[in-house]
This record gives C-alpha cells, sequence and structure tokens, in this order.
C-alpha cells in the first residue's frame, strides 16, 4: 500500500523492568506487543483500549518520541526508525501530538502566542516577520481571538488551553495529527465544541489523525476506522459501521455494552467484565483476554488466536468467531 | 416516602483577599428514604462543595457555610457541634470520593483503614473489627479478602480501590450514602462494575444516595431524581425519565444535545457556545444567559427562580413565566 501516510508494521516496545542492586532487567513490560495499523491520508483512526492497554505508547513509537523495541514504522513511504536525527527532525513539523492535559502541557510562564510560534521558529520554517500572522490566523481557526496572543496559560479555561494545544500542532500545517485523549479532561458541553473542532479542521485541511480514547461514544463520531486494544495486542478492527453494529470480540462487545448512555427507560443485555485488566508485565498465556472473558473455552487458555480477516476487512483476534 | 435529608437555601461561599465566590449560592434538594439522587454539573458548578457542606468538610477560614439549613432525621447538621457531627458522620451518612487512589492513607495497610471507622463508630474490639473488614471486602467482591487486608493501597488497583472506599463507606451501614464522581477516575468496563455494586447494596439495605456526577449516562442509570446545577444554582430539578424525555431548562436541553451517544451519530454534534462564566463576575441575571439560545431581556437583569414548569419537574428560567410575553 503506496497511498499509505503512516504505517505501522508488527511494532512492539517493550520496557525494561530493573531490579536489585546490580540493577539487572528481570523482565519487560509488553506494552505493545505486534501492532500493525494503516493510515491513509485525510483518514482517522480511533485507538480505543482501556488504561493500561498500551495505546498511548503506540501513538508515541508511531512518531519516534520513543524508540520501539522492534517492528517498523513508515510515514510517507519512509521509514522513521531508519532516519539520522537531523533527518527525522525535518520530518517532525508533518506530525504532531496533542496531549491529553491541556493544564499541563502549556509553560505557564510563555505566552500563548510565543508557544504556538515556538515551533515555526525553530524549525525556520516562516520568516520571523510573518510568525505573528501565522499565529493569528491558526488562532482564528482554532475558536479562539486575536487579543488571546499575548496572555499567559493561566488565564485560560481548559477547554480554552485544548484550542491552543490544536493551534501549536496546527501551525506546523501537518499532515498527521496523533491526538491522545483530547477531549477526556473536558467537560460534556466543552467537549463537543473541540469535538466538532476536529472535524472541521480535517474537512478544511485533509488532516489525519490517530485518535486515541477510552471513550467509544467520542470515538464513534470522529472515526473512521476503530481499532481496540487489549494489553498491548489489538484485538479488533474494523470500519466504524461495521464495529458498532457488529462486534466481534468480546472484548469490544463488553466495552460497548459498558458505556452508559443517556436514556433512562434503556434497558440493554450488558456484559459486565470480572475482575481488572491484567499486569502487562506477565500477561496470560494463549488469548490474552481469556481470564476476564465470559466465553472462554479451554483452547483460549493455551493458543495466542490469530489476527485474521473475519469478512470484508473486519479483523479479529478470537478462537470462537 | 419521607425526607432523609432537606437541604433548604443552602449558601456556602469562599473568601479570598477582596473577593467572595459564591460557590453555593442558594441550593434547596432532598434525599428521600431509599431514593438515589443524582447532581449533574460541569466542574466548578458547585455539586462538590454542596456535598462537602453536608459533611462539615468545608475548611474555614476560607470557606463557610453563610446561610441555609441542612436537616437530617430531623436535626439540622449546621447547628451541630463538631462531636455530634461525627458520631453522624461515618454513622449515618458516609461519603466515597472521586480520586481512589489519594483517599487512602499510603502507610496504612487496607484492613487497618476498614476497621478504623468500625471501631471509633461501632466501638468493636479489634479481633472483631478484623474479621468484618474481611467480609466487608468479600462483599464488594474482591477475592483473597485476607491477602488484600494485609496489602498497601499502592499494591491495588484504581478500582479495587474504590471498592475498598465504598466498603469503607458502607462499613457502619449509614443511611445515606454521598458518592463524588465515584467512577469518574475509572475505565468504563470496571465502572459497569462499580454501579452495579451500588446499586445493589442501595436495594439491600434500602440506603439512600446522593450520586455526583457530570456524566449524563450514569445519571440516567442510577437516579430517580435528578438536580442539575450551574455556576453554584440548581436550574433544573425532576424525575428522571421526565427530565431526560422533556428538559425544561435551556442549559439541561444543551447538555443532553452535546453528549454523543452511541450508536446514535450526528455529522455534528450540538454544543453549547461560550463557557462557564467567572464566579466573581456573576450579576443579577440569568447565569446562563450569555450562553442561551432563548435569551430575552428579562434574563440579563433579573433572576428566575426555581419553579414547578410541569408534573415533578421544577426550573429556573424566564422561558416559564406566565407574565414573560414571549417576542
Amino acid at each position: 500500500m503506496s497511498d499509505a501516510l503512516l504505517e505501522i508494521s508488527h511494532l512492539k516496545k517493550y520496557f525494561p523492568i530493573h531490579k536489585g542492586l546490580l540493577n539487572r532487567t528481570v523482565g519487560h513490560v509488553k506494552a505493545v506487543d505486534d501492532i500493525s495499523i494503516t493510515i491513509r491520508p485525510g483518514e482517522t483512526f480511533g485507538l480505543v483500549g482501556e488504561s493500561g492497554s498500551g495505546k498511548s505508547t503506540v501513538g508515541r513509537t508511531a512518531i519516534r518520541l520513543i524508540e520501539k523495541t522492534s517492528g517498523e514504522v513508515k510515514f510517507k513511504g519512509i521509514n522513521i526508525y531508519d532516519l539520522p536525527p537531523e533527518e527525522l527532525r525535518k520530518l517532525r513539523p508533518s506530525m504532531q501530538l496533542i496531549f491529553q492535559d491541556p493544564y499541563s502541557s502549556l509553560n505557564p510562564r510563555i505566552r500563548v502566542g510565543d508557544a504556538i510560534g515556538e515551533a515555526l521558529l525553530d524549525h525556520g520554517l516562516v520568516p520571523k516577520a510573518e510568525i505573528r500572522d501565522r499565529v493569528l490566523e491558526v488562532l482564528q481557526s482554532c475558536g479562539l481571538s486575536s487579543y488571546h496572543i499575548d496572555r499567559f496559560p493561566h488565564e485560560f479555561s481548559g477547554g480554552q488551553r485544548q484550542r491552543i494545544g490544536i493551534a501549536r500542532a496546527l501551525v506546523l500545517n501537518p499532515d498527521l495529527i496523533i491526538a491522545d485523549e483530547p477531549v477526556s479532561a473536558l467537560d460534556v458541553s466543552i467537549q463537543a465544541q473541540i469535538i466538532n473542532l476536529f472535524r472541521k479542521l480535517q474537512e478544511t485541511r485533509g488532516l489525519a489523525y490517530l485518535f486515541i480514547s477510552h471513550d467509544l461514544s467520542v470515538v464513534e463520531h470522529l472515526c473512521t476506522r476503530i481499532g481496540v486494544m487489549y494489553l498491548g495486542s489489538m484485538v479488533e478492527t474494523a470500519t466504524r459501521d461495521e464495529l458498532f453494529k457488529n462486534p466481534l470480540h468480546p472484548y469490544t462487545k463488553a466495552l460497548l455494552s459498558a458505556v452508559p448512555i443517556p436514556i433512562p427507560k434503556l434497558k440493554r443485555e450488558r456484559i459486565v467484565l470480572k475482575g481488572d485488566i491484567p499486569s502487562p508485565s506477565n500477561p496470560p498465556s494463549g488469548c490474552k483476554f481469556h481470564t476476564r472473558c465470559p466465553f472462554a473455552v479451554a483452547r483460549c487458555k493455551e493458543e495466542v488466536p490469530e489476527f485474521r480477516d473475519a469478512g470484508g476487512g473486519h479483523f479479529v483476534a478470537c478462537h470462537l468467531v | 416516602m419521607k425526607d432523609l435529608i432537606k437541604i433548604d437555601h443552602l449558601r456556602t461561599h469562599f473568601f479570598s483577599d477582596k473577593n467572595v465566590v459564591k460557590a453555593v449560592n442558594d441550593v434547596s434538594l432532598r434525599v428521600r428514604e431509599g431514593e438515589t439522587v443524582c447532581v449533574v454539573g460541569e466542574s466548578g458548578c458547585g455539586k462538590s462543595v454542596t456535598a462537602m457542606s453536608i459533611m462539615g468538610l468545608i475548611e474555614e477560614p476560607g470557606g463557610k457555610v453563610v446561610g441555609g439549613s441542612i436537616e437530617f432525621d430531623g436535626r439540622d447538621l449546621l447547628k451541630l457541634s463538631k462531636n455530634e457531627l461525627r458520631t453522624i458522620r461515618g454513622n449515618d451518612i458516609s461519603m466515597i470520593f472521586q480520586e481512589p487512589m489519594s483517599s487512602l492513607n499510603p502507610v496504612l495497610k487496607i484492613g487497618q483503614q476498614i476497621m478504623e471507622p468500625l471501631i471509633v463508630h461501632q466501638k468493636l474490639s479489634k479481633k472483631e473489627a478484623r474479621a468484618r473488614a474481611i467480609e466487608l471486602i468479600e462483599q464488594v467482591g474482591i477475592s483473597r479478602a485476607e491477602q488484600i487486608a494485609d496489602s498497601y493501597p499502592h499494591e491495588l488497583s484504581g478500582g479495587m480501590l474504590q471498592r475498598i472506599m465504598i466498603a469503607i463507606a458502607i462499613s457502619c451501614g449509614p443511611k445515606l450514602l454521598i458518592a463524588d464522581e465515584p467512577t469518574t477516575a475509572l475505565d468504563v468496563t470496571i465502572q459497569a462494575q462499580i454501579l452495579d455494586m451500588l446499586r445493589e447494596f442501595k436495594k439491600k439495605s434500602n440506603m439512600s444516595m446522593m450520586l455526583i456526577t457530570h456524566d449524563l449516562g450514569v445519571v440516567a442509570e442510577m437516579a430517580d431524581y435528578v438536580v442539575v446545577m450551574y455556576a453554584g444554582k440548581v436550574v433544573e430539578e425532576g424525575e428522571v425519565v421526565k427530565l431526560f424525555e422533556s428538559p425544561k431548562h435551556p442549559y439541561t436541553q444543551g447538555l443532553l444535545k452535546s453528549k454523543p451517544i452511541i450508536n446514535q451519530r450526528q455529522d455534528e454534534l450540538y454544543s453549547i457556545p461560550g463557557q462557564v462564566p467567572n464566579p466573581l463576575d456573576l450579576t443579577d441575571s440569568c447565569y446562563f444567559h450569555d450562553r442561551c439560545a432563548h435569551c430575552m431581556d428579562i434574563c440579563r437583569t433579573k433572576q428566575p427562580v426555581l419553579k414547578g414548569v410541569a408534573d415533578q419537574q421544577k426550573a429556573a428560567c424566564w422561558l416559564y413565566e406566565e407574565a414573560v410575553v414571549h417576542v
């Protein structure tokens, strides 16, 4: 697939666990364990999963903010892990990251305008004299006003700060934005504003998103394709409509049925999972989900299910499908 | 049903050098026996401060309950001495907080923390308390109770800690449980477990519950009665099905419309324009007027009062005032 913007194949990221006086490596946390994702230009890929499933680590290794353990990541056909640092730096403006917490991702002592313009200056993309104009333009497209440019982060509300975070990423004219839980810290009424902003920006600028979230209702509204992660592995990927209408993996079904729906009369069949997500340093054998799966059979304990096409590009890793 | 707790015209203010923040500004609500009341609103609307005021947890001199009454079982909690309040807290009213990780003592074993209220309030001996603690851990659905009782909070996951918090809260058989965003910090699958458990306890013990949340989905699942707060005031309240089916206040309508719902996709989500007003800049107006699509002249100059607008439903909005001529 040459038309892919981002192609992640068999990506693994293990974090070593050190212990003892000699700081020996006694094991690994398999945060990302053989993940493959393809994102085409202008597409939104949603990555869902519980905390500890490794979705943020995928986002970070995908743009080489942290080094991988094995696997390959191609951005516009270039293998970013083969690039020397200065070449990688040149590529950085076209892949940007937006963080979850708008309170801790802005420097409290730097004016908002400077925070947004900093990267332009640093990468030498725009002559110094034009920077202010570019910042103003991007502020406006993120729904902020021109008088905000000389203010400090503490003068803004959470929703406005997230807009600033988006503006910082946008000012570089990226092709890909990795958004790591960008609306989780916001109130409902503000969340809707930011979701709409994400969608509007995609329409006007043809952006591609890797949208990382634990909230399935948000993901459904934004994403064209969705991948569900559990303990570092992908358990299901499908187009949005397919995944919500016809979820195949028991974990996806459980996730969907666990989301509270604001209709009090609605009675639903709910799959309530037992227990917590196991530790990624010592994942269960076979299918990693078998310890919590209500449908598990003997085979699930022993054999790792293959991640295969169940028809029409709907991939799933489950023995029972 | 009898009223278990009745809050009348409660006002809790916070003071800084020059300013007064009216965090809770004339709030009245009640919880009846065996009922679950959900208080909904965005951050800063005063829902948590209302709960803290009930528990007597507002610390002076920073903040103070400056007016109103909180009647619990026929006694005004605001007029009780510290000792009297302490016997009610823990015995009759208990509270669960949002962050289970930071509400337990990190250097005390789980078992000790569950035993503490049993020894203080129920006057159990250490041995009895320990046995009861193990029983409680089992009741909240954790296996290996003995082992868990001897572990420290950092050894458990967020979901398990919240279960422990619930075990502590229900240990003395409270009549009222106040849960302040009990599942906000948890994953959806764990949230489902915790909500199921709370519902079950409530059914078994006929406990009343005041659940504070910003998640309308949780409200729909748990509530009998809903109170919507905005900028320190109650803007709407009503029976849950009625309120969700026909919300009256434009803020409630907006909240319900802006929440993305699974399997009901829209191309563009409705969003309430603007943001919550600065609590220092509040004037004598409807606090929602500058975000409201139906704003009229009177909304800018006079505050609407909460009054009945339909069967079992109240709203504070000039749209439902008969004297106002609709333009």
